[in-house]
C-alpha cells in the first residue's frame, strides 16, 4: 500500500476494527476510525474509556495486545512496526505523562530524536549551530526557556513546562500524524493558549491531527473538523465541533449507556 | 602455627613459602609482623562478613609465583609499548613495573612533588589482604606533595606488570599531601592478563586543608585484582577518590577512610561496567571520628550477563564526630535476567547529633524510558545506550574535573560501544 500520492483528504490515519485488551481485559472494542491528511479530529470521552488505550497502542507502547484490527498510517500498516518505525514513518505521540529521565539532557535526546529521523529519510546530520537555531526558534515560539532544555529530560518540569517540551519536540519532528493524549491536562489557560497556538502553527494539508481530551475547553483554541465521542473502547458518535459542546453541556452519560 | 582450624589451603602454603623466601633474603619484623596478621586468618571465605561475597579462598586455588624485579629486555618492552599507547591524560605520567618505579621511562615530576623508596607504613587495618600487601611487597614508593604546592596537572601512575604467563605482583603506594597542598592522582592498571594476581595498595594521607582527587582504572584482564586503598583525612582536608572498574575476572576493591580531623569532607564514587563472567566487589568503610565531617559515597554499576557485582559500604560516625553529615547510595542497573548485584549499605551511628542516609537500588533499564526515547524515533539500542552513558555519566561526573572526568566518560562509552547495546 506504500506509495500512495500523499494528497489533501485522503486517510492519513485509518483504525479498522481494532480491538485491544491489557492482562485479558478488553479495553478497545472493534474501534473504527480515520483522520484524513489536513484535518484535526478530536476524540472525548469518559474516563477509561479507552482514550489513552488507543494514544499508546498507536504508537506501539508493549504490554498492549491487539486482538484483531489494523493501523495504517499514510497507507503502511502501523502494527507490523516496532515503535521507533512508526516514529519514523511520521508518527509522534504527545504523551498525557511525559517520563522524567534523569541523566539524559534534554538538548542530547532533541539531537538524538531529530537526526534519527533525518537518516531515516536518508538525510544528514544537523551542524550543531543549524540544530541550535531551530531549537532556539521552536523554544521561543513555546515561551519555553534555553536553561529548562539543559536539564533532564523532563526531570523537575512543572505540568505545564512537560506539555510544552512534548509540543516543542512535535515542532521538530514535523511528523505527519499527531497525536495529542490530554495534553490539555494539567494546564493552566495561558499554557493552554500557549501549547494550542503551537499545534495551530504545525496544522497543515498533509498532516493530520488526533486530539484526545476530556474536555470541550481545549477544541476552543484548537478548532477540530470531527468530534468522535468515545466510551467504552468504540467510537459511539461522530459529528462537527457542536458535538463537543453538546458534550459540555450533557455530560458523557447518554453515550456511555448507548456503549452499554 | 596459627589458631585457624581450617586446613591451610594450596595457595596458603605457597603464600608462605614466598614469604619465608622472602625474609630469608631480606628479613624485617614489620613485614613479619604483617604476614603474621595475614597467616592468623588466612585467605577470607564467606564467613568473613566483609568478604561475605566474595570467597577469596574458594576463587584462589593457587598463589602464582610472584614476578621478578624487571630487567633490562622488560624496561625496552615496555618503552615500546607505552610509545603506542594512549595517555589518560595531559599531566606527568609515572610508570611502575611490577611494583617498581621506571624512573627512566617516566615524566619529570612537577614542582613541589618527589618519590622516595622505602617500606611504607600504614595505620593497622585489619584485613588479611591488606596485611598480605604489606608483607610481600618487594618495595613501596612514596609521592610528597610539599606544602602548600598546588599542582595543577594530574599525575598518572601507570602500572604495568610483566611478560610471564602467570605471576603475582604486588605493589604499595604512598601518596603524602603537606598542608595546604592540593594534587590529582591517577592510578591505571594495564597489561595484565587472566594469569596475573594483582595485589595493589595505597595509602594517601591528606593533612590540614590538603585538597586531593584519586581516580583508579582497572580496565585490563587481571584474574584477580586485589586492590587495598587506605585514606586519612586531617583538619579540613578535601578528597573526591572515584574508582572505573570494566575488567578482570575477580576484582576487589577494597577502601578503609579514616576522618581525622574536624570539617574534613570525603567523597567516593565508582562505576563497575561488568559483563562475561566478571565479580566487581567494592567494600569500603568510612570511619568519622572528629565533628562537623561530610562524607559522600555514590557508587554505580552496570552488570550484564553472568556476572556478579558486590557493593558493601559501612559509615562508623563516633561519638566524638557530632555534627556529621554522610550519605550513601549504591545503584545497580541489571542488563541480564542472570546478573547479580549484592548491596548491603550499613550506619553504626554513636554520635546524637548527625544527618546520615544511605540508599541501595537493584533495577533494570525502565521500559517506561525506552519507550518514550523510541517514540521519538531512536532505535531501541541507542535508547538503552544514551540511558546507560546517562546512569555512568551521573557518577563520573561527582569528579568535577573535566580532565579526570572525560577520559572515564570515553571508557564508558567504549564499553557501551563494545557491548554492542548501539546496534
Amino acid at each position: 500500500m506504500t506509495g500512495r500520492a500523499r494528497t489533501e483528504g485522503h486517510g492519513m490515519l485509518e483504525i479498522k476494527n481494532l480491538s485491544v485488551s491489557i492482562e485479558d481485559k478488553l479495553i478497545l472494542d472493534n474501534l473504527s476510525l480515520t483522520v484524513n491528511a489536513g484535518e484535526v479530529a478530536a476524540i472525548m470521552g469518559p474516563n477509561g474509556s479507552g482514550k489513552s488505550t488507543l494514544a499508546y497502542v498507536l504508537a506501539g507502547k508493549p504490554a498492549y495486545e491487539v486482538q484483531s484490527g489494523e493501523i495504517f498510517l499514510d497507507g503502511e500498516n502501523l502494527l507490523e512496526l516496532k515503535p521507533t518505525e512508526r516514529a519514523l514513518k511520521g508518527l509522534f505521540l504527545a504523551f498525557q505523562y511525559p517520563t522524567e529521565i534523569p541523566g539524559v539532557g534534554g538538548m542530547t535526546f532533541l539531537k538524538a530524536a531529530l537526526n534519527a529521523q533525518r537518516r531515516a529519510r536518508g538525510e544528514s546530520d544537523l551542524t550543531t549551530p543549524d540544530f541550535m537555531r531551530r531549537v532556539r526558534e521552536a523554544a521561543q515560539a513555546l515561551k519555553i526557556d534555553q536553561e529548562m532544555l539543559r536539564r533532564p529530560l523532563n526531570v523537575g518540569f512543572s505540568g505545564g513546562e512537560k506539555k510544552r517540551f512534548e509540543v516543542l519536540q512535535m515542532a521538530l519532528l514535523a511528523p505527519q500524524v499527531g497525536v495529542l493524549d490530554e495534553t490539555d491536562s494539567g494546564l493552566d489557560i495561558d499554557a493552554l493558549r500557549i501549547v494550542a497556538e503551537g499545534v495551530n502553527a504545525l496544522r497543515d494539508p498533509k498532516r493530520a491531527f488526533l486530539v484526545i481530551t476530556h474536555y470541550q475547553r481545549l477544541l476552543d483554541y484548537i478548532k477540530p473538523n470531527v468530534v468522535h465521542v468515545m466510551a467504552k473502547g468504540r467510537i459511539v458518535a461522530t459529528g462537527g465541533p457542536e458535538l463537543a459542546l453538546e458534550l459540555e453541556r450533557n455530560g458523557y452519560r447518554d453515550y456511555a449507556e448507548e456503549a452499554a | 602455627m596459627n589458631a585457624h582450624v581450617i586446613k591451610q589451603s594450596t595457595a596458603e602454603r605457597t603464600l608462605a613459602q614466598q614469604f619465608a623466601e622472602r625474609e630469608q633474603r631480606e628479613p624485617s619484623p614489620v613485614r613479619a609482623a604483617a604476614f603474621a596478621r595475614f597467616a592468623a586468618a588466612g585467605l577470607p571465605t564467606r564467613r568473613v562478613e566483609a568478604w561475605h561475597y566474595t570467597d577469596l579462598r574458594a576463587s584462589m586455588s593457587e598463589a602464582a609465583p610472584i614476578l621478578a624485579a624487571p630487567k633490562q629486555d622488560d624496561i625496552e618492552a615496555a618503552r615500546s609499548r607505552l610509545s603506542g599507547g594512549e595517555r589518560f591524560g595531559a599531566g606527568p605520567q609515572l610508570v611502575f613495573l611490577g611494583g617498581r618505579f621506571i624512573a627512566k621511562l617516566s615524566d619529570p615530576l612537577p614542582a613541589g612533588v618527589s618519590i622516595a623508596e622505602g617500606s611504607v607504613a600504614a595505620r593497622p587495618i585489619d584485613d588479611p589482604l591488606a596485611a598480605l600487601n604489606e608483607a610481600l611487597s618487594p618495595t613501596g614508593w612514596t609521592i610528597s606533595v610539599a606544602q602548600g604546592f598546588k599542582v595543577t596537572e594530574p599525575i598518572t601512575l601507570l602500572h604495568l606488570g610483566g611478560a610471564a604467563s602467570s605471576y603475582s605482583v604486588y605493589s604499595r603506594m604512598a601518596l603524602a599531601l603537606g598542608a595546604g597542598a592540593q594534587a590529582s592522582f591517577v592510578e591505571i592498571f594495564e597489561g595484565a592478563h587472566a594469569g596475573v594476581q594483582r595485589h595493589a595498595s595505597t595509602i594517601l594521607t591528606l593533612a590540614d586543608s590538603a585538597i586531593a582527587k584519586h581516580v583508579v582504572v582497572v580496565g585490563d584482564e587481571p584474574g584477580l585484582h586485589v586492590e587495598t586503598q587506605i585514606f586519612e583525612l586531617a583538619k579540613s582536608a578535601e578528597l573526591t577518590a572515584f574508582g572505573l572498574v570494566s575488567g578482570g575476572k575477580l576484582t576487589r576493591r577494597q577502601i578503609f577512610v579514616r576522618i581525622a580531623g574536624d570539617r574534613a569532607k570525603v567523597s567516593l564514587g565508582g562505576l563497575a561496567l561488568i559483563e562475561g563472567v566478571r565479580r566487581a566487589d567494592t567494600t569500603l568503610q568510612v570511619v568519622h571520628t572528629a565533628p562537623a565531617c561530610a562524607s559522600r559515597e555514590f557508587y554505580r554499576a552496570i552488570v550484564d550477563d553472568d556476572a556478579v557485582g558486590v557493593f558493601q559500604g559501612k559509615v562508623i560516625v563516633e561519638q566524638a564526630a557530632q555534627k556529621t553529615d554522610g550519605s550513601m547510595k549504591s545503584q545497580a542497573i541489571l542488563l541480564s535476567p542472570r546478573a547479580q548485584m549484592n548491596e548491603k549499605p550499613e550506619l553504626e551511628i554513636f554520635a546524637d547529633d548527625v544527618v546520615c542516609g544511605h540508599g541501595a537500588t537493584v533495577a533494570s533499564l525502565d521500559p517506561e524510558h525506552i519507550f518514550y526515547l523510541e517514540s521519538r524515533g531512536i532505535a531501541n539500542g541507542d535508547a538503552k545506550a544514551m540511558l546507560l552513558e546517562a546512569f555512568g555519566e551521573e557518577s563520573i561526573a561527582r569528579i568535577e574535573d573535566k580532565s579526570l572526568a572525560d577520559p572515564l566518560r570515553a571508557r564508558l562509552a567504549a564499553w557501551l560501544d563494545a557491548r554492542k547495546v548501539r546496534p
